[in-house]
């Protein structure tokens, strides 16, 4: 793969107080090209999406967006540039309507006016979860009425809706049925199509080998290694994660 | 899943099977339409209505004069109540407004009467400094993500006691009088004092729709002169708050920084700068308070204000807004403060004895939470 990487990450490094949560991390993501990110609870994965996602900022190393560094100080600096999210705890406002969270921080106005565009919003959102098959009473309904996999349709829907450049799945199919998951997995493939870079982090090496084309392995916040998958077998992953040959 | 029950399969044309979960609750939109912040405080505005109109129908409280007093009662309460209200949807607390009513008339008395000050530049000044001071609440409770609680609470103590500070160094008293005089012909000191329609009413006192005075120095003038500037600050801010919060995207983002800090920081709502803001417009709205406050009595007092901010976080209570913030209405709270102003005139109006005031307080802020969390359960058939 010869284009320029859309996402390079060199030597990105994130300490909290004393614990170092991602020590001297490097990786290159190129335009439709699909990384999964696998390691034990706790090895620094999920930190290290929110530093790409502008949630954290990196103690050290640098992160450049199509060749251009790059220091979001917030999560709304990285949608701007097209990088969605789907965070391990899914970031939805419980006391909210389905519609709004999807348009959350991104809310439709009307024309000319400083005002929300409700029914506009209610109907794309209708549509959206219609197209996904995300299947919900109605967009007007509360997060807080739906069940741990539905809440998890949404949150995919809100990314895949957005992302224009990167998304970065975290754990995205973890509270998802069989069938569910088939259809997240499509999804995942469409938006590999559409030449979006992905990040994806799983703890299921079946749905990791199904999807990927590289693999990167994290142990306790270091970088093991990075293997193409087609090159790769289970047993060398796991050995990798587990540190044991 | 064990399920003997199984749910209905069928195809779609993605080809992948999928299954139609029947357990899904379908709300119908009349309970959609009913689950309302406000639905408590409207029944409990209704009753309280009809019991006085019961017990002090024949007293005048309900004549226009009587009317008059309770409207700029509550006005008092709602004018502090819309910006708790902001606040507490926001996911905050302000315990300090009570001391920053204090604190506002007191700079505006100090300026203007003591230093000379042009009313008007007095209470833009007092205006940025509790505004300021708001901001500075603000940013400290983000800061150190201490619970604003407390931040508040402390603010109580600092805001008071410099307050009577300042008023006895400068006038070796507690309280400043003179400031209508000061104020007298001030552009911008008339928003805040007065009334309005004046015309209006007087017409309707020549035409006998209300009483007009049969003797002294204003007779033939109405009882009622006009809608009482308080009044209108009242009405503005309700409508200004509402429309805030139910139609436009910073309303959003207040719900969402109020009900999910961090969902709503993860997709890039600037929660921090939201909750700042909902402080500085609870200074707003204490100041205003406490400027119209000031331009009534003529006097400042270093005492203004004391318990008011509980009073407004009760008004915003009754109103339906859930202390842990996200849930809430200006409607709502404004419904709230009606019913305290309500309650409170018609106590007089009905002879109860005032100290009785408070016991009626508190036992309609209990039983206003204890309905609002039972409609909410009813309807939504919510858990937990
Ligand atoms: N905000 C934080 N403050 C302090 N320590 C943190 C913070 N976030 C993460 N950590 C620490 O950093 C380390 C990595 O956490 P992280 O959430 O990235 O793990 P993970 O690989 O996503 O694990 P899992 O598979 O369980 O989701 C952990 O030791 C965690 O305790
Ligand atoms: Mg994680």
């Amino acid at each position: 793969m010869e284009t320029q990487p859309l996402l390079e990450l060199s030597h990105i490094r994130k300490q909290f107080g004393g614990v170092v949560a991602v020590e001297d991390f490097s990786l290159d993501l190129h335009p439709g090209e699909i990384v999964a990110l696998v390691g034990d609870n706790g090895a620094g994965k999920s930190t290290l999406i929110k530093m790409i996602s502008g949630v954290y900022q990196p103690t050290d190393g640098a992160i450049r967006l199509s060749g251009e560094t790059v220091s979001f100080t917030d999560a709304s600096e990285a949608r701007a540039r097209g990088i969605e999210v789907v965070y391990q705890d899914l970031a939805l406002a419980d006391q909210q309507p389905v519609y709004m969270n999807l348009f959350l921080g991104r809310e439709k106005l009307m024309k000319g006016l400083p005002l929300l565009d409700r029914r506009s919003m209610v109907k794309e959102a209708q549509q959206l979860v219609e197209d996904l098959d995300v299947r919900i009473p109605s967009a007007k309904a509360t997060i807080r009425d739906l069940s741990g996999g539905q809440r998890q349709g949404i949150a995919i829907a809100r990314a895949t809706h957005w992302a224009k450049q990167l998304i970065l799945l975290d754990e995205p199919t973890a509270a998802l049925g069989v069938a569910e998951t088939a259809k997240v997995e499509k999804q995942i493939a469409a938006l590999k199509e559409r030449n979006v870079a992905i990040l994806i982090i799983s703890h299921s090496l079946d749905q990791v080998f199904r999807l990927s084309d590289r693999i990167c392995v994290l142990r306790r916040g270091q970088q093991i290694g990075i293997r193409e998958t087609a090159k790769t077998d289970k047993n060398e992953i796991v050995a990798m994660i587990t540190g044991v040959n | 899943m064990d399920d003997p029950g199984l749910p209905e399969r069928h195809f779609r044309n993605s080809g992948i099977p999928t299954v139609t979960d029947e357990r899904l609750r379908q709300v119908s939109p009349l309970r959609r339409a009913l689950v309302r912040p406000e639905l408590g405080a409207i029944c409990g505005a209704i009753l309280v209505f009809v019991f006085f109109f019961m017990i002090a129908g024949d007293s005048g409280m309900f004549g226009p004069e009587g009317v008059q007093n309770w409207t700029v009662v509550s006005a008092q309460f709602a004018i502090i109540a819309v910006g708790a209200c902001l606040l507490m949807i926001a996911g905050e607390f302000d315990l300090s407004v009570g001391s920053m009513i204090g604190f506002t008339g007191i700079v505006v008395a100090i300026l203007s009467v003591q230093w000379g000050v042009p009313t008007w530049a007095a209470i833009l000044i007092a205006f940025a400094l509790s505004m300021a001071i708001g901001a500075l609440n603000g940013i400290l409770v983000i800061r150190t993500g201490l619970p604003s609680f407390i931040v508040s609470l402390a603010f109580l103590y600092i805001l008071r006691g410099l307050t009577i500070w300042l008023s006895i160094l400068t006038t070796r008293q507690t309280i400043i009088g003179g400031v209508r005089d000061a104020a007298e012909g001030d552009w911008l000191a008339a928003l805040f004092g007065g009334v309005i329609f004046k015309g209006f009413f007087q017409w309707l006192g020549d035409i006998g729709v209300i009483d007009t005075f049969s003797r002294g120095t204003r007779a033939g003038q109405p009882v009622v002169e006009g809608i009482p500037m308080l009044v209108v600050w009242a009405i503005a801010l309700i409508i200004f708050g509402h429309i805030l919060l139910t139609r436009t995207k910073f309303g959003n983002w207040i719900f969402a920084a109020g009900g999910d800090a961090q969902a709503a920081r993860y997709v890039g709502v600037p929660v921090n700068r939201v909750k700042i803001l909902m402080f500085m417009f609870t200074a707003f709205c204490a100041s205003v308070f406490a400027i119209c406050q000031v331009m009534e009595f003529g006097s400042a007092a270093a005492d203004r204000g004391l318990l008011k901010e509980f009073e407004a976080i009760i008004c915003v209570v009754i109103g339906g807004a859930l202390l842990t913030g996200g849930y809430g209405s200006v409607v709502g709270a404004a419904l709230g403060a009606l019913i305290f102003g309500v309650v409170q005139q018609g106590l007089f109006f009905s002879g109860a004895e005032s100290s009785l005031f408070r016991v009626f307080l508190g036992t309609i802020l209990i039983m206003a939470v204890i309905l609002n969390t039972y409609i909410r359960r009813l309807i939504t058939g919510e858990r937990g």
